[in-house]
């Protein structure tokens, strides 16, 4: 099953992807493009992915995966077409081999979807000269540590 | 508090994997050496096209093997009969190699030859014609097999492999006469998915038909030569020979 393998590479990306932040972020959704000529079957990435980031820091992370069609392009008659194949992977019209893929290769990480814990910074201090500002509240309690200054 | 918020990546899936296969391709072009990934599903006849080849080859070019191998090292003891370097990497559960194990056996190899005095590297992937397809390991040319007895319908069925394979070699000809293996036919579902490859039906047991795959890969051994010799490195002797002859 080499989607364990693909998870393998998929984890090391998001630890990259992780190290560029200064907070680590809370990853909620990964989408991925997977294209219909690859060798990846979705629902076994699935499987993979959720037990692989069991109790690490991507614990709760979903995948959503989005199907690409396998789109050819007909040099003969310059046709866009769905290859399948029964046929051969031959344009429907004039019977030509699969020469160029439009899509249907993917394998991306298209977007990440995540929440960053604020940052609490210094306070600020008030402008003697500006005008009063109304207070701000914030509704929910901050958890970070305080800011060291 | 936490912001919510979104990060475009657009980047492959396979990254870690692509980036390692590259690693591996610049040392090869440094040292000046053609790397060969040959794929097939389990006993087409890869250890054996490979004696044969590497029998034919042994006076032309320096070469080494990779050999994967999932367990035991019997494919791996056979190939050093050839007298070439090889190392083996046995994969475990892995039903491929991926660029970091063929970086591990770059390592091992390094113990027994200086890699930059080689000419070819073959790497004998893991039998298998799904998983070997989609995992660069820095190759130059990807060579896959099919044997006559496979069926004339497995280019459809695994078509992701033979379209990235440069070359296909359709092997075990010699047993034409007692197999319902219709060559044309085989040769034409490889087109269909792939109209450029080179196809050339094999036997690597009496030996008909290597003539024309040692051509082929003659030709891009010379195509390849040519500007990604180590600049550094003096040309073998033998190497010029065969690059001009060929």
């Amino acid at each position: 099953m080499h989607e364990v393998d693909m998870t393998r590479c998929l984890l090391q990306a998001l630890e990259d992807w992780r190290d560029q932040h200064p907070v680590q972020p809370q990853v909620g959704t990964i989408h991925l493009l997977v294209g219909e000529f690859t060798c990846v079957e979705p629902s076994q990435l699935q499987l993979s992915f959720a037990a692989a980031v069991k109790d690490t820091w991507l614990a709760g992370a979903r995948l959503s995966i989005a199907s690409v069609p396998l789109v050819g392009k007909c040099l003969v008659c310059g046709n866009s077409y769905r290859p399948n194949p029964t046929s051969g992977y031959a344009s429907p019209c004039c019977g030509h081999p699969l020469e160029t893929i439009l899509s249907g290769r993917e394998l991306k990480i298209q977007r990440i979807d995540y929440s960053r814990p604020r940052i609490c910074g210094p306070p600020v201090q008030a402008n003697p000269c500006s005008q009063p500002t109304p207070s701000f509240v914030d509704p929910s309690p901050c958890t970070c540590p305080p800011a060291t200054p | 508090m936490h912001m919510p918020t979104s990060d475009t990546v657009n980047l492959s899936l396979l990254a870690a994997n692509d980036q390692q296969a590259q690693h591996n391709r610049q040392h090869f072009d440094a040292w000046g050496l053609f790397c060969i990934n040959v794929m097939s599903s389990p006993g087409a006849g890869k250890t054996v096209l490979l004696e044969q080849t590497l029998c034919s080859l042994h006076n032309t070019y320096a070469m080494a093997v990779l050999e994967g191998d999932m367990t035991t090292q019997l494919d791996a003891q056979r190939l050093a009969g050839s007298g070439v370097p090889v190392v083996p990497i046995t994969t475990g559960r892995a039903c491929h190699l991926d660029a970091a194990m063929v970086s591990t056996g770059l390592h091992l190899l390094r113990q027994q030859c200086d890699p930059a005095s080689l000419d070819l590297l073959w790497v004998e992937n893991v039998g298998n014609l799904v998983c070997p397809a989609e995992f660069a390991v820095g190759e130059h040319c990807k060579l896959a097999l099919l044997s006559v007895t496979e069926g004339d319908d497995k280019p459809l069925k695994y078509p992701v492999m033979f379209r990235e394979a440069d070359c296909v070699l359709i092997t075990k000809i010699d047993l034409l006469p007692h197999v319902p293996a219709d060559l044309e036919r085989m040769g034409h579902h490889v087109r269909q998915v792939n109209p450029h490859c080179g196809v050339f039906p094999v036997s690597a047991l009496t030996g008909a038909g290597l003539g024309d795959w040692l051509a082929w890969l003659g030709q891009q051994l010379q195509a390849k030569g040519h500007h990604q010799r180590n600049p550094q490195r003096p040309t073998s002797d033998r190497k010029q020979s065969a690059l001009t002859t060929a």
